[in-house]
């Protein structure tokens, strides 16, 4: 009897360590321990990240700029876009890294309008890729003018003539909505970043003192300010989900308002906007994972519970894109037209067929092999290269939507396939900038917003009723 | 039942379906595809020869060019009549809205699409949005002596009155529109109007056959306009109710 009971508390025990263990959010440190030991993981900085800061910086300097460059003073000839693919690499690369732009505000905003308590740790991770991507996507956009310099007659700037930009045209509703995504998108990121920013500011020395001192805007902690600051996170998360929702949807319409076969389509803003969702989400993880991997005191913060919940959500995104997927499919399919049902055909069975198969494999197969398995999602070694395949494969669906659908039109004297040229090192360098800029921030701020997980960690307790050891969650707000 | 569409403030885009003005006809029952419209068209409107290996690639730029296409499954084949392809001049053109910068616009006086070479800023988005793939993009500064020696002695011949475009900068048929001007200031000169005839954009002129004929679509008893009512008539992708001011006779 006397056994029996030990052995009992022996599991409770190991059960309240054992949710410790596996959740963040019940297993709190000291206020100072957590600051120092996001300060430490912004201060350490080993040679393998300088070695890897000046490889990417002269793939960025060959691959963004000089490419550029000749891109420009040479003309879109050293590119592979030809007739009748007048749109190429570069019109893929800006839907994709918009793509990769949703899944910050998916995960920061909708997850915190909804409460989810797993967000609290890397809701900043995805809101930098947010705004980072958002850059290349911009870059990507103005490699695809031919007369770049000449962009700004896309704004709408008062001039004498006035001479304004067309607002019947998708492409500048595009500019416009991207505009706002990245205005809307980078106070959104800045706003939960200013307690972090005052801590750190009274945690540094030197330059990064005065720094942090005006990022920070002179923010002390009082009462006002939190609550300043919370009313404008809470309007600002709601008000941005349908900025979200619009941008891709945008995007979409510069292909669905077209006349071409297999472009005009009613199904394309929620499938966008859906398989933005998809690769965003994908590289959310892969992120997560070689933050974890990289940084120090990042896997006390980044646990595989986070991996867990962030793996439920792919999956469920996974379905729905397949959905949309086969509904765009099959209404294409079942509308008859000659034209769209030469392009489908041209998709699956044409000369790049392959990357239409692997599109399906990386981006439904796999994923859903893989997350329904709490422990293989919960891995993060296995959930990065999940995630990496969607996003490779959600880039072989942008290239299907633009280069292989453009070489089919309507008068086949035209037909002829695209090969890439100068796009390559051009798309190379933004993978490159954003890593770089990304490598940069993190040593720069506080990848981690503490301020939110100390706030986490105040709602959570464990309580014992009886026997059982349950969570509770008290809201604070 | 007729709608007077200016009554209903619906001026613009719709009223002008009806009223095309210049006008083309072109019988591929008399075409025998000897490209001397191609020709003619790229040295009266200062076009680029952009080389073998972009032409190879899809990016030559021929404001016109003949189309050829076979029948049937080998050893069956058969060739079909040649088709020369230019722009349509669309009464309701899908290249216009689609232009961010405004540079793909309807003449108001000429009743045609027209390209603003300097307002162009290269989205390409009219190319891919044009049904029929007639527009032409500069892809390099193919006029550029400086780039390519080799055109030196072609450059001695560009037309004076038509522009020179340079990289990354769309451009199109324009029915030879420098022609329209010179006749219509002529005419205006002596006190007259433009006569049936009287002048022809390059193409027109060029081809052998008389397989291209142009006028004033809108003046009921000019030859055009009555080719135009030939019973083997056929627009070009009509279904898409792009209006084109094209018409092809075939099959007589």
């Amino acid at each position: 009897m006397a056994e029996n009971k030990k052995h009992s508390e022996h599991s409770h025990k190991s059960h309240e360590d054992h949710l410790r263990e596996t959740h963040l959010m019940l297993d709190p440190m000291p206020r100072g321990k957590m600051n120092e030991m996001v300060m430490e993981s912004m201060h350490t900085t080993s040679w393998k990240f300088w070695a890897v800061f000046a490889l990417l910086s002269v793939i960025v300097a060959w691959g963004l700029f000089y490419s550029w460059g000749r891109l420009i003073l040479e003309g879109v000839g050293i590119a592979g876009v030809n007739r009748p693919s007048y749109w190429g690499i570069f019109l893929v690369n800006t839907v994709f890294w918009i793509g990769i732009s949703h899944a910050g505000t998916f995960i920061s905003a909708i997850l915190r309008v909804f409460k989810a308590e797993f967000r609290r740790p890397f809701t900043r991770a995805a809101e930098l890729m947010t705004t980072f991507g958002l850059v290349q996507a911009g870059f990507s956009i103005f490699m695809h003018m031919g007369r770049v310099w000449l962009s700004y007659w896309l704004f709408p700037i008062p001039n004498q003539r006035q001479l304004w930009p067309n607002f019947h045209s998708p492409l500048s509703w595009d500019l416009l909505a991207i505009t706002t995504y990245l205005l809307s998108s980078t106070m959104y990121l800045f706003l939960p970043l200013i307690p972090d920013l005052a801590m750190a500011r009274d945690r540094s020395t030197g330059w990064r003192k005065t720094f942090y001192k005006i990022l920070a805007l002179g923010f002390r902690g009082t009462e006002g300010e939190w609550t300043h600051l919370r009313n404008a996170l809470n309007i600002f998360a709601f008000a941005i989900i349908p900025v979200m929702f619009s941008v891709h949807t945008i995007v979409s319409w510069d292909f669905a308002m077209a006349t071409r076969p297999g472009w005009s389509s009613t199904i394309f803003g929620p499938y966008f906007v859906i398989g933005a969702l998809h690769s965003g989400m994908g590289a959310v993880v892969m992120v997560l994972a070689v933050v974890r991997g990289t940084m120090k005191n990042m896997n006390y913060f980044i646990r595989p519970e986070h991996f867990e919940a962030i793996g439920k959500l792919m999956l469920i995104i996974s379905m729905g894109w397949a959905y949309f997927f086969f509904n765009d499919y099959i209404v294409q399919w079942y509308g008859g037209d000659k034209w769209t049902k030469t392009l489908l055909h041209w998709h699956e069975a044409g000369p790049m067929g392959w990357m239409w198969f692997a599109m399906l494999i990386f981006n439904v197969a796999i994923p859903w092999a893989i997350l329904w398995n709490k422990k293989w999602r919960s891995t993060p070694w296995l959930i990065f290269i999940v995630g990496l395949l969607i996003n490779v494969g959600m880039w072989f669906e942008r290239y299907i939507i633009v280069p292989i659908s453009l070489s089919i039109n309507r008068m086949p004297f035209t037909w002829r396939l695209y090969e890439p040229g100068i796009e390559i090192p051009l798309g190379i360098g933004t993978l490159a900038f954003f890593v770089l800029l990304y490598m940069a921030a993190s040593k720069l701020i506080p990848l981690v917003p503490v301020w939110e997980v100390q706030e986490g960690h105040m709602d959570h307790s464990l309580k014992k009723f009886g026997r059982e050891t349950v969570v509770t969650v008290s809201d604070l707000e | 039942m007729t709608v007077d569409l200016n009554k209903l403030h619906a001026v613009g885009a719709i009223a002008e379906e009806a009223e095309g003005k210049w006008g083309m006809v072109i019988d591929q029952d008399l075409c025998t595809g000897c490209q001397a419209c191609v020709a003619a068209c790229a040295m009266e409107n200062n076009i680029a020869f952009v080389g073998e290996e972009d032409a190879g690639y899809g990016r030559s730029m021929h404001w016109i060019r003949t189309e050829r296409f076979w029948e049937g499954e080998y050893p069956e084949v058969r060739m079909t009549d040649y088709q020369p392809m230019l722009c349509q001049q669309c009464g309701k053109a899908p290249c216009e809205p689609v232009c961010p910068a405004f540079a793909t616009v309807h003449s108001q006086a000429e009743k045609i699409n027209l390209q603003v070479y300097n307002r162009c800023v290269g989205t390409r988005y009219c190319a891919n949005n044009c049904p029929y793939q007639v527009r032409s993009f500069n892809w390099r500064d193919y006029q550029d002596s400086r780039i390519r020696p080799e055109i030196t002695i072609l450059a001695n011949q560009f037309n004076p009155d038509v522009t020179v475009r340079r990289r990354g900068v769309m451009e199109k048929c324009t029915f030879c529109i420098q022609r329209i001007h010179k006749a219509q200031d002529k005419a205006k000169s002596e006190g007259r109007e433009v006569e049936d005839g009287e002048f022809t954009t390059a193409c027109a002129q060029a081809c052998p056959a008389s397989a291209i004929t142009f006028g004033r679509i809108d003046h009921p008893e000019s030859l055009v306009s009555q080719l135009a009512r030939m019973p083997h008539t056929q627009h070009h992708l009509e279904e898409l109710g792009t209006l084109p001011s094209v018409t092809y006779l075939k099959g007589a």
